[in-house]
């Protein structure tokens, strides 16, 4: 009987790695195709970042500096989308830029969401006045520097073109620390860090972040230390600030599979563990 | 000259942005700022274009041994199409440059880092084992942190949150913070070297 379960343990630990992409895939899709709406608490940070919003007094000026790309979007884009149908609902003046390359379309489409949204399209809101998109912007590390100095300078025309000095909003907006709150969406580098690193203390940003969750142990020190006074780290905080902001999207529904995911690793872990402490003995 | 100009360059820029922080009450300093930091992103802008050549240059040469043709010769036919419709028609939406993008770019960048989940899954499986009390305390602290961050843990006991962040803000940030002061300080060293010249790999060749 032993030698039999033996057997059956080892034959476990050769188990084709297919096996595994297969149950991986089932545990994935299965909740997204039949949704399980599972609880979940919002955490402190990502309370705080929503907190930093709802205190701002209308009409403030919001900058949001999108670094990231389509290998983030399941992540971070359902975040984007929650927090421009947040900050046009509470009437914030919202200035966007890019960092990176391949966000630029992915923040298009989340504008254009929002502002088609049923409690959004009815404020009327006008493009140059109430948020204006300034795109892309080659350069790290200097375009903050730059942007700390004179965001004129750095992006003389917006992503359509348009002189920023024919912008009504961008009168209001001269450099980094014009603004009321800076939201850094991250999925990278540069990201959260060169942002705290580079602008955060120099120009003396208030500041919410939120980051993919591969990002969000080295954003927790600045979270900690007050510089980003909020932080949201991959689906589970863009969950989570779905809820607060009454919108459940794609990573509220993205969070079951994430559970079932994670509780399949841990489960292959565990096995793996007992089935190699078992028949180690019997290797020897 | 080929050494003594590169490192002239990087001596003065560098004391430049290291004094520039302890002169802003002059009212030259800023338009100064202004203007190398700009002069910076043009510069940085042109690494496109030292980007492509790389790109192309490699890739032909590989073409030309017969090494995977097939990959290459799409590689640079995706960077030629992409070129040329971004001059041709911009990359607003409702461009082709931005359907391909959404339909194309997107879907498989997101499908690249989904394979992730799977590799992650098998990896684990295989490689994450407890053989020493530091890779069991690892295995514990993650298992503890992976069940804290998904709605069924908090479902199984209401306290897996709060150890899940326990772990993240007392023990990893300790951990983080001393690796982050170690690198800070390691970048002050590696900056005053090539301020100074001292550090010369930068320029290629030593």
């Amino acid at each position: 009987m032993k030698a039999l379960l033996l057997r059956a343990l080892g034959r476990f630990l050769a188990l084709d790695r297919r096996w595994i992409f297969l149950l991986m895939a089932l545990c994935i899709v299965t909740p997204l195709i039949l949704p399980i709406g599972l609880p979940f608490t919002p955490d402190p940070a990502v309370r705080n970042l929503h907190r930093a919003i709802e205190d701002l007094p209308e009409g403030s000026v919001v900058l949001v500096s999108c670094d990231y790309d389509p290998g983030s979007k399941p992540e971070l884009q359902p975040f984007t989308e929650a927090l421009f149908r947040h900050l046009f609902r509470r009437k914030l003046k919202v200035v966007v830029s890019c960092l990176w390359a391949g966000a630029p379309p992915l923040v298009n489409q989340a504008i254009a969401q929002a502002l088609e949204a049923e409690d959004i399209r009815p404020l009327g809101l006008k493009d140059k006045v109430d948020y204006v998109n300034l795109g892309y912007k080659d350069g790290r590390q200097l375009v903050m520097l730059g942007m700390g100095e004179n965001i004129h300078s750095t992006f003389p025309k917006s992503n359509d073109g348009t002189p920023v000095s024919q912008i009504p909003l961008m009168q209001r907006m001269r450099k980094l620390g014009d603004s009321q709150l800076f939201v850094n969406v991250s999925g990278g580098s540069p990201g959260t860090k060169e942002w705290v690193e580079t602008a955060q203390g120099r120009f003396g940003l208030r500041m919410v972040a939120a980051c993919t969750a591969v990002m969000a142990p080295d954003n927790i020190p600045y979270y900690e230390a007050g510089q980003l006074l909020g932080l949201a780290g991959g689906m589970k905080g863009s969950a989570d600030y779905e809820q607060l902001v009454g919108l459940p999207g794609s990573a509220t529904r993205g969070m079951a599979a994430q559970s079932f995911g994670h509780l399949l690793i841990i489960a292959f872990i565990a096995l793996g563990n007992v089935a190699f402490f078992m028949t180690r003995g019997r290797k020897r | 000259m080929k050494k003594e100009i590169p490192l002239l360059i990087a001596f003065l820029l560098g004391t430049w942005m290291i004094l520039e922080n302890f002169l802003s009450g002059f009212s030259w300093v800023g338009p100064m700022k202004e203007s190398i930091t700009n002069g910076g992103i043009v510069i940085m802008a042109f690494t496109y274009v030292l980007g492509i050549y790389s790109i192309v240059s490699v890739n032909v040469a590989r073409i030309r041994r017969g090494q995977d043709v097939v990959p290459k010769v799409a590689l640079l036919a995706a960077l030629a199409l992409m070129v040329a419709l971004g001059f041709w028609r911009g990359h607003e939406e409702g461009t082709p440059f931005n359907w391909l993008y959404l339909n194309l770019y997107v879907p498989l960048q997101a499908t690249m880092f989904s394979l992730l989940a799977f590799y992650i899954a098998s990896a684990a499986f295989r490689a994450f084992r407890a053989r020493s009390l530091e890779a069991t305390l690892l295995l514990v602290c993650a298992i503890l942190v992976m069940v804290g961050r998904i709605p069924v843990g908090e479902k199984l006991w209401s306290a897996f949150p709060q150890v899940s962040d326990w772990i993240m803000n007392i023990p990893n940030l300790a951990g983080k913070r001393a690796i982050m002061i170690g690198a800070a300080l390691g970048a002050i060293s590696t900056g005053l070297r090539v301020i100074l010249g001292l550090e010369r790999s930068y320029l290629g060749g030593e």
